[in-house]
């Protein structure tokens, strides 16, 4: 296809792509001089980097985003899957329950690996993981975590609220995908419904009496599990503000259902900063 | 509402500045299908009692301002006439969430402004809201429903702004359905009818959730622009 044809097929849906591609109107129309200047075999790649600085998603990107998600995806699949593994940790009671979150995790593992193939990119290895937080020395700030069974749950919470922030945070990226952009959302929709019955089975279990299914923040505080060495998962959820609108004033709500109404996003680097070094190890 | 605080300013324009972010020349097509409903924003409301969202992102918030009206009209029956045997945690809950539903409601309608559709009245008659089953099992289709229409909307969503709000909110429906499948049912917060063997929530087009909405709504809403003309 003519390059002109594709500028003039998106022109019909996007009057400005010829200010998108080019900030001075029309100046697009250099690219004759431009084209009879670089190899034929060039162009793709010259459009290619064209439409990427112009709508500020490429095939790149998206992979990006997919390798990314799988780093948390292999976290908490091998988190279950070690703890569900351990002798004496989780009650025959919960075996289920939480190995259906184990199932999901491990399925969102290949699914991603098979997305991320599709693509023609190299899905991410599973990584070396110490789920103490204590970077492979084994004495991180959950040291009991696969012989405390409430441990346990409290660092399964975490992993669930902060894997929901995460995939939040990447919507943007995938703005108007419909593909990838809906997979996305309907796995941070499934992690919901595990933080959700991770912190039912621990308030069921009197492990938590003050959690809720849901994150209730103070106005000064966004993390509610009580445990503070997970502060920076939270940091955040105690936004009041919506869109611009402040509930809490505007609606004459408390704090509590302000924050419990809407979960907040983590970006990429400040998920990593949390995992990184401490559950992953590096 | 506060106009000053009215979020949506987005004209026309700048809708279409952000129209076309896509990773592949394959996905153009979608949106010249999507672009001859996107001239402008449109609220037709019907004298006869239905109700259009429009179209563009106003129509998507719309969309989700109809799905949490009916959340909340229904919560606030559940809350105001606890079904026989609701126990003191269960009522916590379904306060809980009828909270939730309102702020989401009053979200919408404050951030829409004038270009929000009319306030919808609800039908609840085939509800018996003495029946915890029946309540439960609503709250159930309710909440997947809200959950599979924010995940099936979500990519036609053109601000990313907007589509934030819609994650910020679509997990919430997600934490909200997963506990009352619990409470139907200990452990079938990932339910078969909602979860793929991909470890995948189930979405939903707009087309496909109006009719079930619909079912309980007196006031009919339609999405023209999105295929359902109700």
């Amino acid at each position: 296809m003519n390059i002109f044809d594709i500028v003039q097929e998106i022109e019909k849906v996007d009057p400005e792509v010829y200010d998108r591609l080019n900030p001075r109107r029309a100046a697009i129309k250099n690219i004759t001089s431009f084209g009879s200047k670089v190899a034929v075999a060039a162009l793709p790649f010259a459009l290619g980097t064209m439409f990427k600085r112009a709508y500020g998603q490429s095939s790149s990107s998206v992979v990006d985003v997919l390798n990314y998600a799988l780093t948390l995806e292999h976290l908490e699949a091998a988190f279950y899957t070690q703890g569900l593994a351990t002798s004496n940790l989780v009650p025959a009671a919960n075996s289920t329950y939480l190995g259906l979150i184990k199932r999901d995790e491990v399925a969102h593992v290949k699914f991603l690996q098979t997305v991320i193939s599709s693509l023609n990119a190299t899905p991410v290895s599973a990584a070396t993981y110490d789920f103490t937080g204590g970077n492979n020395k084994g004495n991180g700030p959950f040291k009991d975590v696969f012989s405390n069974y409430a441990t346990f749950l409290a660092v399964a919470q975490v992993f669930e609220d902060t894997g929901v922030r995460a995939y939040k945070g990447q919507a943007g990226n995938l703005l108007g995908n419909q593909t990838v952009l809906t997979a996305a959302l309907s796995i941070h929709a499934v992690e919901a419904r595990h933080a959700s019955a991770i912190r039912q089975l621990r308030f069921n279990l009197n492990q938590s009496s003050t959690t809720k299914p849901y994150i209730v923040s103070t106005a000064s505080l966004g993390n509610d599990t009580g445990v503070a060495a997970a502060n920076g998962n939270y940091a955040g959820e105690e936004n009041v503000t919506q869109g611009g609108v402040n509930l809490v004033t505007a609606l004459n709500v408390s704090a509590a259902v302000a924050t419990a109404s809407f979960d907040e996003p983590l970006t990429k680097d400040q998920v990593l900063a949390l995992v990184a070094g401490s559950f992953i190890v590096s | 509402m506060k106009t000053d605080i009215n979020p949506i300013t987005g004209n026309v324009n700048m809708a279409r500045r952000s129209f076309l972010r896509y990773a592949g020349a394959g996905v153009a097509t979608a949106a010249v299908v999507g672009v001859t409903a996107c001239h402008k924003d449109r609220i037709v409301v019907d004298p006869g009692g239905s109700s259009d969202i429009g179209s563009g992102d106003i129509g998507i918030l719309n969309y989700a301002y109809a799905l949490e009206q009916l959340e909340a009209a229904f919560y606030t029956q559940v809350v105001s006439s606890p079904y026989s045997g609701m126990s003191s945690v269960e009522l916590t809950y379904m306060t809980d969430i009828r909270d939730h539903e309102i702020v989401h409601r009053e979200f919408f309608k404050a951030a829409l402004g004038a270009k929000a559709i009319m306030s919808l009245t609800p039908d609840f008659s085939k509800i018996d809201f003495g029946s915890r089953q029946q309540v439960l099992a609503t709250a159930k289709a309710f909440e997947d429903l809200g959950v599979q229409a924010y995940d099936g909307a979500g990519y036609l969503i053109k601000d990313a702004n907007y589509l934030l709000i819609a994650g910020k909110i679509v997990s919430v429906e997600a934490r909200h359905a997963a506990l009352i499948s619990n409470l139907i049912s200990f452990g079938s917060f990932v339910p078969d009818d909602q979860i793929d063997s991909n470890g995948l929530n189930k979405s939903a087009t707009i087309a496909q959730v109006l009719p079930t909405a619909n079912a309980f709504l007196k006031t009919k809403v339609t999405a023209q622009a999105f295929n359902y003309n109700g």
